[in-house]
């Protein structure tokens, strides 16, 4: 009795924003009469925040080290503003441009980190200065003008589809054979695992547990396929954002550079005696929240078709407040990469309901500074427990 | 007979996985000084901060009767309140304000949200008194040493009117001089008419001053003494305290010792990282064979710490010059990195702050300094990890619940194991140990002596810093004496004793 009630309240904390993820999307779909979840919406509601994912995972690195980056709008529209020049002003072949636009996101990156790490000028001061300067670099850039429109290799980044190579008309075969492809991937890793840890003779859940979390994940898994393959497929973007779920949670979750990083965050002086060389993790941490920022902004300019001077405004306060949702906490050391992904979907859920309802840009601001707060407090009340 | 002060009933306290109290029972005499003492984690702090509100009542069972009067204390203030007033094992005095202001931090002299600074200043003046410190008030917490912020944290105390005053180990972090200080002042609190409840695991200390010991064993209470009426020994107390006899402080040690030199370290200089006109160590050589157990002896401020983190990958320290040894041929090592590599490990002296990651597992902790030894390609081997951090949790038996608590709801002595298991897990040929045994009850001592000595006996190369003189005599086979950045003795077993080594470490080089 005492064990079911330890993982009812263990997983209530461990889970609570996915929880409040799906509460938030049963609340909109009633509310905008199903229109939330039809196929078309589903697969908005995946284009139009894959920029804050891609900047929220980089955050959550960030926020874990103990630091904060509030450049990372300014940099994305910077990143932006620079792949106009190059693609449609210079004309330079689409993959040359995309790599270098990457680059300069790590070049930016390793200033900021440079600062912060080797100078020891706290990252609020650093990225607040880099906010400033990438803006104002977008303009110089811009030449205050917008700069459109990109080549069809770019746009398909952010706003092209899977083809269905099965051709199967109304509903994308293509899609429902890859989800049925992850799902036994999927479970087979999972049956490794159990059979390693009992192989050690770890706790293992009981085998009912077992099998019913299998079950769920591969529902899940293959709904959202079938609900995607009614539209176009599977966008090119998801699959971006599926590697780097997977990619940085592997790296944070399996290895010495993952543990360190979290190490670093935790205690740093110990951490440093301990043989983590902190300033130079912290300084790749900013390279890699730079090289993100890069990608978000080139997503970004994919899908609105365009480079312009506005790019990127205030998203550095969303990925924080999806970072925070997630479960980081300010004075370092904890948070995971798929607790920034939900909280970067209950924003972008938030957002987009509320769009549906036909609810003002001003309501919903102040709904999601609430819901932020909300969040964080709720926590903590957790935590508190 | 005295009236009773404080009763505590049938107390019971449970955490997510450990029942830290159960069904405890104390009673402390009016005007006494009050003994508490048991094994890491027996339960002794958190007794304490069910008494004093940090952990409120509904959080716990039982009852507290102070001064007759049944209490249900919802947090620290309430506690202040009546009296009750208590000084924490962790220093919570904050560095960069002054003493005064330390002093009143939450009980500020003022009116109308002014603070009067003159009269601030003029009643920490006269609390410095009472505690014999003679210090400027203005002075920054940061600039004073560790047994003069204990004394602090006694004038604030002070400063709150306190009937009932609890010392949770204040002596772990202070040397013999300002203990016995420390000590005396609590014997004139005494005549005074307070009552104190003192917790440490230094038994000779609490045979001189207290009145009544009570012991604690895995969260229950075993016995109360009187400490003239029952003429108690310390063999009778840790006998309570561990559940069995215990012959020898020190353990038996099968000798290994090489004459090959393992480390050498040679007109070591260092200067202050800040100040680096200020020369810290003066021309330090040092050296330890094979199998060899050395001490360090000095007194706070010495240099000790100092010369430990310098030589462990410069972490102290500009300016550092002189030559390192390791198997006979020149090392440098530029950073903690290097070190390792080389086989030294440095098990610092301050858990909290350079120790341990707090928020972090037991396991996280344990395997942070290799974690190359349970990875492949960098990529970490989890379940070798844990099996791996479960087989040092044993073998130190460290006290957890699971690998996977968090060090910080361990007791001080679990974290402490933690540490030394760290550095373990790097396998090193030289260990450096600073103050291995700090805050940390008999019984663990001994099994950390033991694992000293088995570390000795497989041929590993250890050096002890230690405040405690008999610690190192029971255990080192030569011992250097540090005074001033200088060494002054490099004494083996058969010629060191208490009063030399006093001599040598009070040597004064004037300057
Ligand atoms: N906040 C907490 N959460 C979970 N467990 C805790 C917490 N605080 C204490 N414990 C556990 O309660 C037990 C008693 O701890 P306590 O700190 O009272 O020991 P102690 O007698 O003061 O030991 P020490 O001499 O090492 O300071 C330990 O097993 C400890 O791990
Ligand atoms: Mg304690």
């Amino acid at each position: 009795m005492d064990g079911m009630k330890n993982l009812i309240s263990s997983n209530i904390r461990k889970f609570g924003m996915v929880i409040a993820l799906v509460g938030i999307v049963i609340l909109f779909q009633i509310l905008t009469d199903g229109i939330l979840l039809t196929p078309l919406n589903v697969t908005n509601i995946i284009m139009q925040n894959s920029y804050i994912i891609v900047l929220a995972i980089g955050m959550m690195l960030i926020i874990i080290t103990g630091e904060i980056d509030l450049s990372v709008g300014s940099v994305a529209a910077f990143v932006g503003a620079v792949a106009g020049v190059l693609l449609v002003s210079w004309d330079l072949p689409v993959i040359v441009g995309i790599l270098l636009c990457l680059l300069l996101g790590a070049l930016i990156g390793a200033w900021q980190g440079f600062w912060v790490s080797y100078f020891n000028i706290p990252s609020f001061i650093v990225t607040l200065a880099g906010m400033l300067i990438f803006r104002g670099l977008t303009l110089v850039v811009l030449e205050g003008r917008t700069i459109a429109p990109f080549p069809d290799g770019f746009r398909s980044l952010s706003s092209s589809f899977l083809p269905d190579i099965f051709g199967g008309g109304e509903l994308q075969l293509f899609t429902i054979v890859i989800g049925v492809l992850l799902s036994v991937i999927y479970i087979l890793f999972e049956i490794r695992g159990r059979r390693s840890d009992i192989k050690y003779n770890f706790n293992t859940t009981t085998l009912p547990l077992f099998v019913a979390k299998l079950v769920l994940i591969t529902l899940i898994i293959n709904v959202f396929t079938f609900v995607l393959a009614q539209y176009e497929g599977i966008p090119y973007v998801l699959i971006i954002l599926t590697l780097l779920v997977i990619g940085y949670t592997f790296l944070m979750g399996k290895t010495v550079v993952g543990r360190h990083i979290y190490a670093l965050g935790g205690n740093i002086n110990a951490a440093q005696l301990s043989g983590v060389k902190t300033k130079k993790m912290k300084f790749w941490v900013f390279v890699n929240m730079g090289v993100l920022a890069a990608l978000s902004g080139l997503i970004f300019a994919g899908r609105l078709n365009a480079a312009t001077p506005q790019a990127g405004n205030l998203f550095e306060l969303d990925a924080i407040a999806a970072a925070v949702i997630g479960g980081a906490s300010f004075t370092g050391g904890v948070g995971t990469v798929f607790g920034a992904v939900i909280g970067a979907l209950v924003m972008g859920v938030l957002n987009n309901g509320m769009s549906l309802m036909g609810i003002g840009i001003d309501w919903q601001q102040a709904i999601k500074g609430l819901v932020l707060l909300g969040a964080v407090a709720f926590d903590v009340l957790n935590k508190n427990k | 007979m005295a009236e009773t002060i404080l009763e505590m009933k049938g107390i019971s306290k449970t955490f997510p996985g450990v029942k830290a109290l159960d069904n405890v029972n104390l009673k402390v005499e009016q005007g006494e000084i009050h003994a508490l003492i048991g094994e890491n984690g027996a339960g002794k702090s958190t007794l304490m901060k069910v008494l004093s509100g940090v952990h409120p009542f509904g959080t716990y069972e039982g009852d507290i009767i102070f001064e007759e009067t049944e209490c249900q204390f919802k947090d620290i203030n309430e506690s202040e309140k009546l009296g009750i007033v208590i000084i924490h094992q962790e220093l919570a005095l904050i560095p960069e304000l002054s003493i005064a202001e330390n002093i009143f931090l939450g009980n500020e002299q003022a009116k109308n949200g002014i603070i009067n600074w003159k009269k601030t200043i003029i009643e920490t003046r006269q609390l410095l008194e009472k505690v014999g410190l003679k210090l400027d008030p203005e002075e920054k917490i940061k600039n004073i040493g560790v047994g003069q912020q204990q004394l602090v944290e006694i004038a604030k105390a002070l400063s709150k009117k306190v009937k009932l005053l609890i010392l949770d180990e204040p002596t772990s972090a202070l040397n013999e001089e300002d203990s016995e200080n420390l000590l005396n002042l609590l014997l004139e609190f005494k005549k005074q008419g307070m009552t104190s409840i003192l917790i440490s695991h230094k038994l000779k200390e609490l045979l001189k001053v207290s009145d009544s010991i009570t012991v604690l064993r895995d969260g229950q209470t075993i016995e109360t003494y009187s400490v003239k009426g029952d003429k108690l020994t310390e063999a009778t107390i840790i006998k309570d305290m561990v559940g069995r006899e215990l012959a020898n402080l020190f353990p038996e040690r099968n000798y290994n010792i090489q004459d090959r030199v393992v480390f050498e370290v040679k007109n070591w200089s260092v200067h202050h990282p800040l100040d680096t006109e200020k020369q810290i160590l003066h021309d330090i050589q040092i050296h330890v064979k094979q199998g060899e157990i050395v001490g360090i002896a000095g007194l706070m401020g010495a240099g000790r710490t100092e010369l430990a983190m310098s030589i462990f990958g410069k972490s102290y320290g500009k300016k550092i010059t002189g030559q390192l040894f390791k198997d006979g041929e020149e090392v440098t090592f530029k950073n903690v990195n290097d070190a390792v590599k080389n086989g030294v490990a440095y098990v610092s002296e301050n858990r909290k702050e350079y120790g341990l990651i707090l928020i972090d597992s037991v396991k996280n902790n344990l395997t942070l300094a290799n974690l190359q030894e349970v990875a492949k390609n960098n990529i970490l081997d989890t379940s070798k990890e844990v099996v791996e951090a479960e087989s040092l949790k044993t073998k130190i038996n460290i006290k957890a619940p699971t690998i996977h608590q968090r060090t910080i709801n361990l007791s001080g002595g679990n974290q402490q194991k933690v540490v030394l298991g760290k550095w373990m897990f790097t396998n090193p040929d030289v260990l450096i140990l600073d103050e291995p045994t700090r805050g940390i009850d008999v019984g663990a001592k001994f099994e950390i002596y033991k694992l000293i000595n088995e570390l000795a006996e497989q041929g590993k190369s250890i050096i002890m810093i230690s405040s405690e003189l008999p610690e190192l005599l029971g255990m080192c086979d030569r011992i250097y004496a540090l005074s001033e950045g200088r060494i002054t003795a490099n004494l083996d077993k058969s010629e060191a004793n208490q009063e030399t080594l006093m001599t040598y470490m009070t040597q004064s080089w004037g300057s």
